[in-house]
Formats: C-alpha cells, structure tokens, sequence
C-alpha cells in the first residue's frame, strides 16, 4: 500500500543510480526540511522566540533556522506576540509579500486569540486576517512548544498535495 | 517640609488651590494661568524636568477633564502635582506645555489620542497609539473596554478579509487578579464566568 506522501527507502542492491518515489514526497521532503521563518516577533512571545533560536534550544536540529527578516526569503511566518489592530495592517502586508508556498504558524495566547488582553486594541487572533496553519497554547509557550509546533507544521507540509499544483500555480 | 513649601507656593500665588495628596505636594490650577505657573516652577522652583502628563476624567462631574502635571526637581529630588480643569466644552482644551518642555510633545499627543484633549499650539497634534483616523478616544470613561466597531486602519486589508474592528468578547471580564492567596487562586480572571464566547450570559 502506498500513497501520495508514502517515500520509498532507496536501496542500492536494486535500484543503482535511481532512485523512485513520488513527486509530493521528494517536493513535500524537500520543502519539510528547508523551512524559512519570517519571526514576526511582536510581544514577549518573541523572547521565547529567541530562546528557541539559541544554543539551548537549537531550532536548527529541525531544519528551518533560516530566520529571514525579508518577506521575500521566508516562507513561513511565525506569528509570536500581541497583534493590535494597527499593527493588523504590516502583519496582513507582509504576509501578502511572502512567496507562495507559505505557512503561518500562531505561537502564543495573544497571536491566537488576542490572549489576555479583551481589548478595544487588540486583534482577537491573528487568523482574522490571514490563515494559520499551526496554533500553539502558552503564554509564552516554551522554546519546545514552538519547536513541537514547527515540527507538527513539518508533518503537515509532508501531507500536502504540492504536486498537484506544482504546475498550476 | 513639604507642607510649608506648599503652603508658600499658595500663599504667593492667590490663583492656586491645594489639591488632596496622599505624597507629593498638589495643586490646582486654572488653565489661563497654568503656563506661568508652569514656567516659574522650571525657572524659580527648580523643577526642570517634566517626568509625567496625563489627564483624568471625571465624567460625571464638571468640569470633566482635568490635565495633570508631574514635575521633578532633579537637584533636590522632589515632586510636585499640578492639575488644571479643562474648561467645559467639546473638545475640552488646554494650553501646550511643549513651549516649556520639548518632552511634554509625545504625552500631549497621548492625552489627545486618549481622552481627546486638544492642546492648543502644539506644533503637531495627532494620534499616537491608535492609528490616524480612528474615531474614538478610548480611555474616556463611556468608552467601552471592549471597544466598538469601526474599520481596519487598512481600507485594502479590510477589503481583503473583510474584517472589522470588532468589540472584544469580554466573557466576564475585565480580567482581573486577587491579591493573596495561592496562585492558582489569585490568576487573573473575569468577575462572572456564568458564560463565555460559547455559552449564552444568563438572561435576568
Ligand atoms: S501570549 Fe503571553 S507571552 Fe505571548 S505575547 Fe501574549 S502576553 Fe506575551
């Protein structure tokens, strides 16, 4: 039994210089394991943010230490801290800049749904103006919740149909 | 010691009040004469540095809004109050302080984006935490916490998500904290949590 998403072990005895899977795998693997974040570090969320990029932590163990501060590099936004309303407008903006395909992953309370602060300035989550793909719990969730995150936003990137629109746009 | 110095500063000046304090000396001033006042604190009294500017509303009372001013001397390290009513009317207005303190430029700006007093004369009176354009001043007390409905700063963003500025779920709220007590007791939370965003508040 196999699927769009199952990768076939290469074995040499058998296949030489050739190696045969399916297109979603290799592209799915491929984009799995290069993820670029855009830190859109708002609030204290960010901290942890750092932690997670630091010596301790070491979000590159996982493949995606890449933290690009251009829109155009990254391809995968993680949303960590208090989105206002006014700052609605950049996170919306630079979000529209990233290149497709792109990811967002909401790290904390605050960027998932406005967390402790039910306020007139507060965006009550940041998936009201562009899509999440990964929410994580926590105020702030530690450098290994958002490492869990990103490592189930990898998971979920593995499952895509990319393939089908590989092409197609 | 601080007594007698309040004390002085009303005796020689027969516009002033003494304003109740639980610290540092008050006083009330009226607004036409707030910037001489204000001007012989820095220059005669010493008090060089503005460290606060803030405003209050009174909102029942008259007059509504009151400015305050936080003056410190950094030789001998004293405060003083100085608070003046705006006078009645919409939008309440005081006099600039910018032509004194260069500083009070940013707290001016807040106490106009906040409780809409226009100080008249500053060189560039507009919003500082909210975004231009936003028509409410938010820290007025018959605003709401939770806020009211307008549009997003961004026309296209709005168009594209078609959101709004909408009022917070408030849920019980504002979350508050206890003193006291473990921790897991004195945790913020809302005063009511008969219900939430999923269940309905009990009616009657
Ligand atoms: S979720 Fe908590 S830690 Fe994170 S930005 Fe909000 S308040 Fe700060």
């Amino acid at each position: 039994m196999s699927d769009s998403n199952t990768v076939y072990n290469y074995d040499s005895k058998v296949e030489g210089d050739i190696i045969f899977s399916r297109l979603d795998a290799v592209v799915n693997w491929v984009r799995q394991h290069s993820v670029w974040p855009m830190p859109m570090g708002l609030a204290c969320c960010a901290i942890e943010l750092m932690a997670a990029g630091g010596s301790r932590f070491d979000i590159s163990r996982f493949g995606m230490e890449v933290m690009r501060f251009s829109p155009r590099q990254s391809d995968c936004m993680i949303v960590a801290g208090t989105v206002t309303y006014k700052m609605s407008e950049v996170v919306r903006r630079i979000y529209d800049q990233m290149a497709a395909p792109k990811w967002v992953v909401a790290m904390g309370a605050c960027a998932s749904t406005g967390g402790m602060y039910r306020s007139y300035a507060v965006l009550q989550g940041v998936d009201r103006i562009i899509p999440v793909d990964v929410y994580i719990s926590g105020c702030p969730p530690r450098p290994e919740a958002l490492l869990d995150g990103l490592m189930t936003l990898q998971k979920k990137i593995g499952r895509e149909k990319s393939s089908r629109k590989l092409f197609t746009g | 010691m601080q007594d007698e110095f309040l004390n002085g500063l009303v005796e020689s000046y027969d516009y002033l009040e003494k304003r109740s304090s639980v610290d540092w000396p008050a006083v009330n001033c009226p607004p036409d004469r707030l910037l001489e006042f204000l001007k012989m604190l820095r220059d005669v009294r010493g008090f060089d540095m503005l460290s606060d500017l803030t405003a209050i509303d009174n909102m029942d009372e008259l007059p509504r809004f009151t400015v305050v001013y936080h003056l410190y001397d950094t030789q001998k390290h004293t405060l003083i109050r100085v608070a003046s009513n705006c006078p009645e009317g919409e939008p309440p207005t005081m006099p600039t302080a910018t032509g004194l303190w260069a500083g009070a430029d940013w707290h001016e700006r807040e106490a106009f984006d906040m409780f809409g007093i226009v100080f008249s004369g500053h060189p560039k009176l507009t919003r500082i935490l909210m975004w231009d354009g936003y028509p409410h001043h938010p820290l007025r007390k018959d605003f709401p916490l939770a806020g009211k409905e307008v549009d997003l700063p961004a026309a296209d963003v709005a168009l594209a998500t078609k959101e709004k500025v909408r009022p917070a779920p408030m849920a019980g709220g504002p979350f508050h904290s206890t003193p006291g007590g473990h921790m897991s007791e004195s945790e913020p939370r809302g005063n009511d949590e008969s219900w939430s965003e999923k269940k309905e508040k009990p009616s009657g």
